[in-house]
């Protein structure tokens, strides 16, 4: 009888710390802890020597410096008055102008690219899957390299398009210049009212999406279709288009002049954030191309052929069976896609775009000295837009998710 | 029966040979129907294509088919040009060396690059094509000691006693682990406990003087300063108070382990590495090379450039990071907190800032972290960046490829009765990184068209070539195409054949049943 009595208390002993599981895993981490510790202590007393014996010490302060240097591209009002904080923030807006130029840009090219790959045609598939190959396989600095020599090199200098000779012409009804020293396109300029045709624009907007809300129940309800590409495209310009002729054009566009040996007015996109932008998307287009053919093969040939076994015709099989599905399948690797692109807008340095790189991590960096802050400040901002980005893409995966009980 | 049918006229005896399909129903016709003119939209879109694809080839084939292969500067190629549309791809055969090998390697030693790189597909063979006999994985073993030695030179036996002094070691923790008796076992596990046990309580000592020293420094100025210094003061009383009974438990530990003899053969070994290395690596191999001198002529690490230092750190950082990535990854799983908090914090935020920052670090911060007597050169810094950069990347794939085995696996593993090293050896690891293969070799590509970054910080890799000393010489200004052209070219090569090397393993490896 005595063998079915309880199991005798255990008494601690010091050996149980490694041989029984329910210690075991306490005595590692608590090893790790130690070990990190001694980590710590080890860098950051190399750090403490080296900066004491460089005479240097770890201060934020030059944010509050003036910058004394010029930035050529930018959002908000800057000169070389204003203080290397500032020119760090001009630098953080063109890296996040870039990035979304590119995002969308890619999205587009990469869409289109990756569902001509399927083409029933055998040229427009071969040429597809040239381009994916060749741009997914080459390194994305070189590809900034080549479009901003193309840029600088294959296009007009200003003189080219003086004189009765001129060698270059406007495009677009002499709207846009594209020149050696940027695109110059028309400005627009902000008269009085022109809230008003914005406030307009705005509301024709919000007016498409409550129409296509609302043609949707009728079909859901009642089974009624409801026209909606003419609608949508009418709203969308008639409103704003009527309120610019009503209030008398408070919107008026400044248009590039050639001035001289150079344009004047308008506005000046330089050559690098053009060779940044269209690099990036054409670059980035390959791999998203990748990832639509993989999630539209990824779709079992039956739903095709139950879509069409309904009687839908090819285009709205696509539309409405093949991609909805997916697309989820897509998303995920698109985000990280947006990541890289986010993340390969700071190779602006090599074509001398100043964005975040190259005005915190490139000129304040070498005229203040303050490498350590600087370039930990520049890993935060990106790590800050990394992290927004694949929270704000990891909402839109979740409400695309399937819902699964 | 069959007598009245053959007499009757009009029944044929035999079968109407078929006829041959229309025209447009077969051959190349119908291929051209189907493919290209199927309809009123694919139609245009072939002609569309074809006029991109013409345009694109009329330029494009003059400018190669009349390129200048033979000039001493762009002056040159435009006058033989003479307003033609051509090439001056003069540039690259009088530039190849710097294009390749960068423009300081020593000329006469180019043989021992081409060589390493012809060994190194030699050595890559076996690990990549299952078929070859195993034996060849030997090699493999070999070749970084033997590459070291062709690229930098310096006396062959340096990286020969490294190799000895690494055999030793393995060779001390079989001797410990396997083949003494448990008697002799206990007496080293005991002397190695008490070794390690005193070694660890005075480095645990220093380090909270440091943790003190650092305090002090910091000061208490301001908010962040003050919460700085309560931080190392509270880390540098853990540690002081812990040193003591820190030592002690893992002295005990060591020594507790004689029975089963895992650890106290590997903390053995790991001594002896760190003592061989430390005392023994330097006059086994001085007095080697006065007994028999075999010498390249050496070459410093801030002499390599062009392609070649493109492959050298995709080479040295790829298979430097797939082992940091696995151990990176098995820690993400681990169920202990501070392990996984750790992995996961260092791989999120390596993923989350761009390869440049982390090359800026290399290049302006990392001396700083390291003791003020090191003197590692950039492109050792570069290296350590670079890889750490990748073996975040490899991580995450490889996590994908544990996430995707069955739990049922892990549950067989256990059991069975296998403990975790042994269930991640033997049982997980192995289906985990087949399913990651394609993603590794992805990271690896893109790893290794990320070395074109070290050009930024004014390192001469192949763009860091063509951008410095080649665009910016008298004879080669305003040479562009010909350059990037080559440039692309090289890598091209080298990715897509990685890529479909990826491909073709992923159907070789592929064992399910569809």
């Amino acid at each position: 009888m005595t063998t079915l009595a309880d199991p005798h208390k255990e008494s601690f002993k010091l050996s149980m710390l490694l041989n029984d599981t329910r210690y075991r895993s306490l005595t590692f981490q608590f090893i790790a802890l130690v070990a990190i510790i001694a980590a710590m202590a080890f860098i950051g007393g190399n750090l403490v020597r080296n900066l004491a014996e460089a005479g240097l010490n770890i201060s934020y302060d030059f944010l509050g410096a003036q910058a004394g240097y010029d930035i050529n591209q930018r959002l908000i009002s800057y000169d070389s008055q204003d203080t290397h904080g500032r020119a760090a923030i001009v630098g953080l807006l063109n890296t996040l102008i870039v990035a979304f130029l590119g995002c969308i840009t890619a999205t587009v090219i990469g869409v289109v690219a990756g569902v001509l790959r399927l083409s029933p045609n055998w040229l427009v598939r071969k040429i597809m899957s040239f381009y994916v190959e060749i741009f997914r396989n080459v390194p994305v600095l070189i590809w900034i390299l080549i479009i901003f020599s193309i840029m600088i090199n294959a296009t007009p200098a200003p003189r080219a398009f003086r004189g009765d000779n001129a060698t270059a012409s406007m495009w677009f009804f002499d709207s846009v210049a594209v020149t050696n020293r940027g695109v110059y396109l028309p400005k627009p300029i902000w008269g009085t009212g022109s809230m008003l045709v914005v406030g307009v624009f705005i509301a024709s907007i919000i007016g498409i999406f409550l129409f296509r809300r609302y043609a949707r129940k009728q079909l859901f309800d009642h089974g009624k279709m409801v026209p909606t590409l003419w609608p949508t495209i009418g709203l969308f310009f008639v409103p704003a288009i009527l309120a610019q002729l009503v209030m008398g054009s408070p919107i008026s566009l400044d248009y590039p002049e050639l001035k001289g040996f150079n344009f004047t007015g308008g506005a000046q996109i330089r050559g690098s954030l053009i060779a940044l932008w269209f690099a990036l998307a054409i670059y980035t287009g390959a791999f998203i191309a990748e990832n639509v053919r993989a999630g539209i093969l990824a779709i079992s040939k039956g739903q095709t052929e139950a879509a069409g076994a309904l009687g839908l015709r090819p285009g709205r099989i696509m539309n409405l069976v093949v991609l909805p599905q997916a697309l989820r399948i897509i998303i995920p690797p698109l985000i990280s896609q947006y990541l890289n692109i986010t993340k390969n807008s700071s190779l602006a340095i090599a074509v001398g775009y100043m964005d975040l790189t190259g005005t915190l991590g490139g000129i304040t960096l070498l005229q203040t000295g303050r490498a350590i802050e600087a370039v930990l400040l520049l890993m935060m901002f990106y790590l800050i837009i990394s992290l927004s980005i694949s929270f704000i893409m990891n909402i839109y995966n979740n409400s695309m998710k399937l819902k699964e009980r | 029966m069959s007598d009245s049918t053959s007499n009757v006229a009009f029944v044929r005896t035999e079968q109407i040979p078929p006829s041959a399909p229309p025209m447009a129903a077969s051959g190349p016709v119908k291929w051209v129907k189907d493919n290209l003119f199927s309809g009123v939209f694919n139609t245009i879109l072939t002609l569309v294509a074809f006029y991109v694809v013409a345009r694109f080839a009329v330029f494009v084939f003059p400018w190669f088919y009349n390129g200048v292969w033979d000039a001493a500067s762009r002056k040159e190629c435009l006058e033989i040009l003479d307003g033609v549309n051509g090439a001056c791809f003069a540039v690259l055969v009088d530039r190849w060396d710097h294009l390749v090998f960068g423009f300081k390697y020593p000329p006469e030693g180019y043989w021992r690059i081409i060589l390493s790189v012809v060994l190194l597909l030699v050595a890559a063979a076996p690990a990549l094509f299952s078929s070859l006999p195993r034996k060849l994985l030997f090699f493999t073993a070999f070749y970084p000691f033997l590459a070291f030695w062709l690229v930098w030179g310096g006396s062959l036996w340096l990286p020969l006693t490294i190799l000895g002094l690494i055999i030793a070691t393995l060779l001390i923790f079989r001797l410990i682990s396997s083949e003494i008796s448990v008697d002799v076992r206990k007496l080293v596990a005991g002397a190695i406990g008490v070794i390690c046990g005193a070694g660890l309580a005075y480095l645990l000592f220093i380090g909270a003087q440091e943790l003190v020293f650092i305090a002090n420094s910091v000061g208490t100025e301001g908010l962040v300063s003050t919460v700085a210094y309560g931080v190392f003061w509270i880390m540098a009383i853990f540690a002081y108070v812990f040193c003591i009974p820190m030592g002690i438990f893992v002295g005990y530990a060591i020594f507790n382990s004689f029975e089963d003899g895992g650890l106290v053969s590997i903390v053995a070994s790991l001594l002896f590495a760190y003592l061989a290395f430390s005392f023994l690596l330097a006059p086994i191999w001085m007095a080697l090379n006065a007994v028999a001198p075999i010498e390249l002529p050496a070459v410093a690490s801030r002499d390599m450039g062009g392609f070649m230092l493109n492959m050298l750190l995709g080479t040295i950082c790829v298979s430097l990071s797939i082992p940091l990535g696995i151990l990176l990854a098995l820690g993400r799983q681990s169920p202990m907190p501070l392990i996984k908090g750790v992995c996961v914090v260092f791989i999120e935020f390596i993923r989350g800032v761009p390869l440049i920052t982390l090359l800026f670090v290399a290049n302006v911060m990392l001396a700083y972290f390291l003791p003020p007597e090191s003197n590692f050169d950039l492109i050792l810094r570069v290296i350590i960046m670079i890889t750490l950069f990748s073996a975040a990347y490899i991580a995450e794939v490889i996590r994908g490829g544990l996430a995707a085995l069955p739990k049922g696996q892990y549950e067989a593993a256990d059991s069975l009765g296998l403990d975790y090293a042994q269930a991640t050896r033997l049982i997980i690891l192995p289906q985990a990184l087949k399913i990651s293969i394609p993603g590794i070799v992805n990271v690896a590509v893109g790893l290794f068209k990320d070395t074109t970054l070290v050009s930024i910080i004014s390192m001469f890799d192949l763009v860091g070539m063509i951008r410095g000393p080649i665009q910016n010489s008298t004879e080669w200004t305003s040479v562009y195409w010909e350059v990037y052209g080559f440039g692309a070219l090289l890598f091209f090569v080298v990715c897509y054949s990685i890529s479909q090397y990826s491909q073709w393993l992923e159907r070789q490896l592929n064992t399910s049943h569809h």
